[in-house]
């Protein structure tokens, strides 16, 4: 339903926009109805970068975003408007997105004034007590309340039905449960499983490996702007093979697994992976040499480098090495 | 006033930023900092009690009636030589009369008409365009915000004030509003960078994106979820424009680049100092309108550090 391909997003920064930051660097990924995709990077890698230029609050500097087929990457404001009947957000921090000054009504009334103009305001209140509903939430507690007079997870329910009165197809939520208590993130978590049998295609964004283990059927793994490995959220638990994917897995406990297990699992595919590029192996394989291709990457920029190679069906890996400015650590 | 302190001891605190989860049902906090429209009663509760508010727009309003209805008593026009040469105030001249027997008072009514005129059209122009550039500057950003800062540069370090002689002294001044459109129209650097700085820093909170995400469009974003938020700043903004504008033009006539079609206080100094009231020891001629500028853009002062403490809780205490 929603395909990224190729995306780039280089910031301006500085005085008069003199340096560049190349935050997003040739990121592909793909969303189906149904499924929740995993978008996982530390902070700082890119995440929140990619999910507003999904939604269309960013600028793509480069690479194109399609959805059902239809090319999305530039939007004029009518086209947009549009868009946003069958995409929108919901973000990290819910205090931050509503308006302190206005009770939380307002949120909807934004939305009414703008999508809804001529349903009445008898239909409109069944309308948005439906949506309440769905999310779990009493209209007769929430409604009237300014936002500081509710909780983090009930705001943050409050905006997924917000989202859900537009009827959706594609949800993208930016860390969406990271400032939530532990007792409200599992509900959160299970509306979005929820959401997700309805058949709406969700894009998770998080930096905890172990919501993106939790929730997704697939996962993407994002270094610094790139794209390193991805496919499966099993495929890749279960055998990370980039460098990077494989720190990332190592640092977090496993509750069916003792840490020595781990531990003896991770050295063993350090030892068989340490020194190569699974990568580049894969393009040699194709018939192309180290040689010729870092010639080809050195002439026409480093595209082809960030690339991904399917090592497993579904199960994609890019270049072993980790910054996009290192060497390949199979030389 | 006693009442008034007691009640905001209770009041927590609250910075804008470290808003908490509370739990709901618990009492509404205060509208911190920028949050007028949080409670409209309770902010005129503050203001009405807050002695500063309360003393700067009883005086202001007080010479705005004066101006407004002073006219209906009056008997004679302000240039007409309606009495004695140089009367002292008396029953009928309450203010007295200047050396040609003109009626000091009712120069002194027209004179505060044109000064809240000025007040309102200067502070009015420079309103309008300061926050038009620093709302669309600090809201689009990019090469748009950069042009704009450069203009909002320029007009800062022009010295306003000897354009304004430079205008005057050769397009003529002839109307009060024709000169008020010119102070304006030199005075709104400042309030486009403060107003920028604030849209800059609000513009980055999600739920401006979640607007952008309903469909919205720039205006109605700026207008709906920007400019609220700010409300308090803008209209104390007004006020010092307002004021300033007044005092910019008092300046102006008292240098005798006043208009030439109207009356005003700064014109009435000017005429005052003109004709040597001060060594005829006519004080009834240049007290009045010093004082009256003196008082009102004063009170408006004021009146401005009291809405400051209105509008932010932290202030309040003191
Ligand atoms: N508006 C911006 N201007 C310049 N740099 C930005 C901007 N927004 C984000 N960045 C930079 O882009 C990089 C990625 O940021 P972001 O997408 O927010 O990461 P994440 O959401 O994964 O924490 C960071 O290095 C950040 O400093
Ligand atoms: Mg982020």
């Amino acid at each position: 339903m929603l395909t990224l391909d190729a995306l780039d997003k280089v910031y301006k920064t500085g005085t008069f926009g003199t340096s560049d930051l190349h935050a997003v660097r040739q990121v592909s990924l793909d969303v189906q109805r149904g499924e929740v995709v995993s978008l996982i990077g530390e902070s700082g890698s890119g995440k929140s970068t990619i999910g507003k230029m999904v939604l269309h609050l960013l600028d793509s500097t480069g690479g194109s975003i399609t959805f059902d087929g239809r090319d999305v990457t530039r939007l004029g404001f009518r086209a947009r408007r549009d868009y946003y009947r069958k995409v929108q957000g919901v973000f990290q921090d819910p205090f931050s997105s509503f308006n302190p000054i206005f009770k939380v009504d307002r949120t909807f009334e934004t939305l009414r004034r703008s999508y809804f103009p001529r349903v009445s305001g008898a239909a409109w209140r069944q309308k948005l007590e439906e949506a309440l509903g769905a999310v779990t939430l009493e209209p007769g507690d929430i409604l009237g309340k300014f936002p500081h007079q509710l909780s983090g997870g009930q705001l943050q329910r409050l905006l997924i039905a917000r989202a859900l009165l537009l009827d959706i197809e594609l949800l993208v939520a930016d860390e969406i449960i990271s400032m939530l208590d532990a007792s409200t993130r599992i509900d959160v978590l299970n509306l979005l499983g929820e959401l997700k049998s309805r058949g709406l295609g969700i894009l998770f964004v998080t930096h905890d490996l172990s919501l993106g283990n939790y929730v997704s059927d697939r996962v993407v793994i994002l270094y610094k702007g790139r794209v390193v490995e991805r496919g499966a959220t099993s495929a890749v638990f279960d055998d990370p093979l980039h460098p990077y994917t494989r720190d990332l897995l190592a640092s977090v406990p496993h509750l069916d697994r003792t840490w020595e297990e781990v531990e003896a699992e991770e050295s063993r595919r350090s030892a068989r992976l340490a020194g190569r590029c699974l990568f580049h192996e894969a393009l040699a394989a194709q018939g192309r040499s180290l040689g010729e291709e870092a010639a080809a990457g050195s002439a026409s920029g480093t595209a082809d480098d960030v690339g991904l190679v399917e090592h497993a069906p579904g199960h994609f890996v890019g270049c072993f090495r980790k910054a996009a400015d290192e060497e390949c650590p199979a030389g | 006033m006693r009442k008034g302190n007691v009640m905001t001891a209770t009041q927590p605190a609250a910075a804008p930023g470290t808003e908490v989860a509370e739990q709901p049902g618990a009492t509404p906090a205060p509208s911190a900092g920028r949050k007028p429209g949080g409670d409209a009663r309770e902010t005129l509760y503050f203001a009405l009690r807050n002695p500063k508010v309360v003393i700067g727009s009883v005086v202001v309003l007080a010479f705005l009636l004066l101006g407004l209805l002073g006219p209906l008593f009056l008997r004679f026009a302000p240039m007409d030589y309606a009495g004695p040469p140089m009367a002292p105030p008396s029953a009928d001249f309450p203010f007295g009369t200047t050396t040609f027997g003109q009626d000091v008072f009712a120069q002194f009514v027209a004179g505060l008409r044109s000064t809240f005129l000025v007040g309102l059209l200067g502070g009015g122009v420079a309103a309008v365009i300061g926050m038009t550039i620093g709302f669309v500057a600090g809201y689009r950003g990019g090469m748009i915000d950069e042009l704009l800062n450069m203009l909002t540069n320029v007009v800062l370090v022009i010295p306003g004030f000897v354009v304004l002689i430079i205008i005057n002294a050769y397009l003529g001044v002839r109307s009060v509003p024709m000169q008020a459109l010119y102070i304006g129209v030199f005075s709104w650097p400042w309030v486009a960078r403060a107003v920028r700085a604030q849209t800059l820093s609000l513009r980055s909170r999600d739920f401006i994106d979640l607007a952008r995400l309903s469909g919205v469009g720039v205006g109605t974003i700026l207008r709906r979820e920007v400019a609220p938020n700010m409300y308090s700043y803008l209209f104390m903004t007004f006020v010092l424009l307002f004021g300033g504008s007044i005092l910019t033009a008092a300046s102006l006539d008292f240098i005798g680049l006043g208009p030439t079609n109207a009356m005003s206080l700064g014109l009435m100094m000017n005429q005052a100092v003109q004709w040597s009231a001060l060594h005829l020891g006519l004080w009834w001629w240049f007290i009045p309108p010093g004082l009256g500028i003196t008082l009102i853009v004063g009170s408006l002062y004021i009146m401005n550090v009291g809405l400051d403490e209105v509008f932010n809780p932290k202030l309040r205490e003191m």
